[in-house]
């Protein structure tokens, strides 16, 4: 073997060990996964022993209704708790971004949320609405209200269980947006008060402008990461009243241990797959124009210097 | 234009006195710039008189009226800062009218300054360009142009030139002198490079840590310091000082050193007679010798020559000490050799050695 052929090699091996971790840990379980949504496949059987099906079980969930009507819920859950978490989110880093005292400890607290578990807040909250002990409506009740049907109707539910992600995900794009909001030029911001901005004009005009990319990048983040969600709402409402709660997430796992349906399961997962494959492009398309852009800009300038 | 008087002006951050008690008047038109080293609080007073920073005490008065409590929107002033602050999601045209589209300004009116400002500073081809795109020149005159464009009357320039090369920064100087000149507005400008401080000024206010060491047109600054911190700061390369103290030699007053013996001019000599046994401080400019063979010249043995062109800075051992002169550079001077100087006397400065004012009789101040 000659020198340069060595040397053109060594990179690819020290590249080698992490290749196969990524081979054995990303690679075959997708894989699996994928090979399993062409299987009839029943929990008691081993791979092997399922029959092969072909695209039978993709076609099949084209025309169930139960999957369509849970792939809604799903969409409509995202759309509503990431536009309400993202304006709650910026509005409060909005307020919380100036320097009194005891605000470190105030914004620490904020982020609580995050921190616990989700098994753990679906428990919480769903003691919360319980429909005669929980604090919502024993307070409804003290101010001289009527108790409302929290996890009762469908309505009513799925406006629960938005209200607990909301809780439980404001903070992290709080804390990203204050983050954004902190790095800005301090002097910019003085230079659009000088130039005669009010607080709202220099939000809108400057501000908001300027934290844009750290804002799209957390609205995708968090848009991929609600198309997953699950443990909150399995523990407060499991998908119910009927399908109004059963996100995707929740009808896979069903459709695995309530129906034993495996393959079903790993279709209706590759489609939660591509979806979300769809966003992080996305994303990582934004991220590269960005890129492209900022380096443009750079080489235009040093032309002119 | 307006009149610009600063009084009593004190500023705190909790326990930190950084400006204890300022007074200033900037009269009608007036370029003044504010020169200290760095920390000592310039841009703090420019900050306050932008309304960046409220004032702990005192008062900012603008044609009489205090301005102390409004926002910087209301005070009819325009702001460069160091960093140029653009707005790096607009361009150079929106960058510019941002002020003008925010008070409302008619579309037509607006290009019509827009259009002004840019040609007066060279920006036409650039107009639609971002701040990315733009060499650090550029985007300082678009930070120029920005508060040009404003039509304010008080400009306040916070060291808009020291974030480019030295090239630069002397090109940026003559435009900006040429500027001021054409527009007529009150600038306050703050710089910690005494050059720039001294081509630029109209009056110079020298601070040093929050208080105003002396104030005046660049030439008064530069010929009769009243102190030791303003003759050091003053003029480049800069002032010897030499310690001894005042005696009385054949019925002149010299200062008397270790080694040496330097006679006084009449102005100092009238003034301090009778203070036998004083210790002072002498302070001679480099460009305050000249070589002669009299017998009152000082034997200097030359250590280093920093060539600058027409002129060389040659660094001296004397009486234990380092003195820069300045010599012709046709002369040749060699390292090692030893030659005679004197001080032109008319050009001595003295200061008190304990409170570094100057000892020169308060009439000459
Ligand atoms: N926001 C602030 N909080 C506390 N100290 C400050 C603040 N701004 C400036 N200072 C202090 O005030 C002093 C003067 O600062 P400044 O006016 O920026 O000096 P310069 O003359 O270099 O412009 C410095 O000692 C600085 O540390
Ligand atoms: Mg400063």
């Amino acid at each position: 073997m000659n020198r340069t052929l060595a040397n053109r090699l060594t990179p690819y091996m020290f590249l080698a060990p992490a290749a196969v971790i990524l081979l054995v840990a990303l690679i075959y379980p997708l894989g699996y996964v994928v090979y399993a949504s062409f299987l009839n496949w029943n929990p008691s059987q081993r791979i092997g022993q399922a029959e092969f099906v072909g695209l039978r079980n993709y076609i099949n969930l084209f025309s169930d209704e139960s999957f369509r009507e849970s792939f809604f819920v799903t969409i409509r859950f995202s759309v509503i708790v990431v536009s309400l978490e993202m304006f709650i989110g910026v509005g409060l880093a909005f307020l919380l971004d100036r320097n009194i005292r005891g605000m470190s400890a105030l914004r620490t607290l904020f982020i609580l949320p995050m921190m616990i578990s989700p098994i753990v807040v679906g428990l919480m909250w769903r003691y919360m609405y319980h429909p005669t002990v929980g604090v919502f409506n024993r307070t409804l009740k003290a101010l001289g209200f009527e108790s409302m049907p929290w996890l009762l109707d469908g309505d009513w539910a799925f406006a629960s269980i938005i209200i607990a992600d909301v809780w439980q995900w404001v903070p992290f794009i709080f804390i990203l947006s204050l983050a954004a909001l902190q790095t800005l030029p301090q002097s910019v911001m003085e230079a659009a008060r000088i130039d005669g901005a009010s607080g709202w004009q220099s939000i809108l005009y400057i501000k908001l402008p300027l934290m844009m990319p750290v804002l799209i990048i957390t609205f995708l983040l968090r848009l991929i990461d609600s198309f997953k969600v699950l443990e909150v709402i399995l523990v407060l409402t499991n998908g119910g009243p009927g399908l109004s709660t059963e996100v995707m997430a929740l009808r896979i796992s069903r459709t695995a241990t309530e129906f034993r349906e495996l393959g079903v399961a790993a279709a209706m997962s590759n489609i939660l797959l591509l979806l979300l494959l769809m966003l992080t492009l996305a994303m990582f398309f934004y991220n590269k124009i960005t890129e492209k852009r900022a380096l443009r800009q750079k080489s235009e300038a040093a032309e002119e210097m | 234009m307006p009149v610009i008087e600063l009084k009593n002006l004190k500023k705190t951050y909790g326990a930190l006195t950084v400006i204890e008690d300022l007074n200033l008047t900037m009269a009608d038109g007036e370029f003044v710039v504010l020169v200290g080293p760095s920390g000592c609080g310039k841009s703090t007073t420019l900050r306050m008189i932008a309304g960046l920073e409220t004032n702990t005490d005192g008062q900012i008065l603008v044609d009489g009226k205090d301005v102390s409590a409004l926002e910087p929107k209301e005070r009819d002033i325009a702001m460069v800062f160091q960093d140029y602050a653009l707005y790096p999601h607009m361009n150079v045209a929106k960058n510019m009218s941002f002020a003008l589209r925010l008070a409302r300004y008619k579309k037509a009116e607006i290009n019509k300054r827009v259009t002004e400002v840019a040609a007066m500073l060279d920006l036409t081809d650039y107009l639609d360009r971002m701040p990315g795109e733009l060499s650090g020149g550029q985007r300082q005159r678009v930070a120029m142009g920005r508060a040009l464009v404003r039509d304010a009357s008080i400009f306040l320039f916070d060291e808009p030139l020291s974030n480019l090369d030295a090239k630069l920064r002397g090109q940026m100087r003559a435009e900006l002198a040429l500027l001021s000149q054409r527009i007529e507005k009150n600038i306050i400008y703050v710089t910690h490079d005494q050059i720039e401080a001294m081509t630029l000024g109209d009056r110079i206010v020298v601070m040093k840590a929050g208080e105003i060491m002396q104030q005046g047109t660049p030439e008064e600054l530069y010929r009769t310091p009243a102190n030791k911190f303003v003759a050091g700061f003053i003029g480049s390369p800069t002032m010897n000082f030499l310690d001894g103290t005042l005696a009385t030699q054949a019925g002149r007053m010299v200062v008397q050193g270790e080694s040496y013996a330097i006679p006084l001019p009449e102005t100092y000599s009238q003034h301090l007679a009778g203070s036998d046994g004083q210790p002072v401080t002498l302070g001679v400019r480099p460009s305050s010798f000249e070589e002669t063979d009299s017998d009152t010249a000082l034997p200097m043995k030359i250590i280093l020559s920093e060539y600058i062109g027409s002129q060389s800075v040659v660094i001296c051992e004397f009486g234990g000490q380092r003195v820069s002169i300045e010599v012709n550079s046709a002369a040749p001077v060699k390292i090692g050799e030893t030659r005679t100087f004197a001080v032109k006397e008319a050009e001595i400065h003295l200061f008190d050695p304990d409170t570094g004012a100057s000892l020169l009789p308060a009439s000459k101040l």
